[in-house]
């Protein structure tokens, strides 16, 4: 019987949460774009639309986590293709500070913004 | 049981002509993926005109907040209804090749490779040509 392929290592936490955020991301994407691009129209949104959104819980919810899996997927992405491309050593560590920092900044920010919609 | 494979200098460009479908879906999945993240960081960025916006002002019910003018002088420029236009064709096609890379992960599809990735540039086009009505309307 042939071999079952798997690009999966075990161990690899990094490996499985990028496979995670990137079925939830499939949806939580195709979602943001439809409401506001099709149902929403992007030219016509306004402050009092947006908090309305994000009044309510089940929205609110779903764009926080929305951010910190696009974050964390993105990030990530981006920490694998410079591996891909090379990176090791005392440049591969410095590049995780920076990209954990980076990522550290947009999650608060993003958190910042959510809360400013929502009038929290 | 996991199987390690040597891609060889993949990032040798410059034999883009020799490159096989599967050598293309990389190379697109990783520049989508960088302009995505590049995106989001932006995305927020614009987004953070809300913070200082009090929900109960006039300005708020006006229109005439800074959010709210902020994001709606953007969509009066028709070279940002294009940009919108480019990233969903960037994001189409990153969801489309995501879910052929999750399949192949699990092993499933693995002799389709070729014919799953024209269909994802295939089913790219079609959702951008067919979202270029709604999202230009209005700017042109």
């Amino acid at each position: 019987m042939a071999e079952h392929y798997s690009s999966f290592e075990r161990g690899d936490w990094r490996w499985l949460l990028q496979r995670i955020t990137a079925v939830f991301l499939i949806g939580a994407l195709a979602f943001h774009f439809v409401l506001l691009h099709f149902v929403n129209h992007a030219a016509e949104i306004s402050f009092a639309g947006t908090s309305a959104r994000m009044d309510g819980l089940i929205y609110f919810s779903l764009m926080m986590t929305f951010l910190v899996t696009a974050t964390f997927h993105g990030v990530n992405g981006v920490y694998n293709g410079l591996i891909n491309m090379g990176l090791e050593g005392t440049p591969k560590k410095v590049v995780a500070v920076v990209l954990t920092v980076a990522s550290l900044a947009l999650v608060v920010q993003g958190t910042r913004v959510a809360f400013a919609m929502a009038g929290i | 049981m996991s199987q390690m494979h040597d891609r060889g200098m993949v990032e040798s460009f410059g034999r883009w002509r020799e490159f096989s479908a599967g050598m293309w879906a990389w190379v697109f999945h990783k520049l989508t993926g960088w302009i995505l993240v590049g995106y989001l960081f932006t995305h927020i960025a614009v987004l953070s005109t809300a913070v200082g916006v009090d929900p109960g002002s006039s300005a708020v019910a006006a229109g005439t907040d800074v959010y709210t003018e902020t994001l709606g002088g953007l969509e009066e420029l028709l070279v940002v209804r294009f940009l919108e236009v480019g990233l969903l064709a960037v994001a189409v096609f990153h969801i489309m090749n995501g879910i052929r890379l999750l399949f192949v992960d699990l092993g499933i599809g693995l002799g389709g490779q070729d014919r799953s990735f024209y269909a994802s540039l295939v089913v790219t086009g079609a959702i951008t040509v067919a979202s270029l009505p709604t999202f230009l309307a209005g700017a042109v």
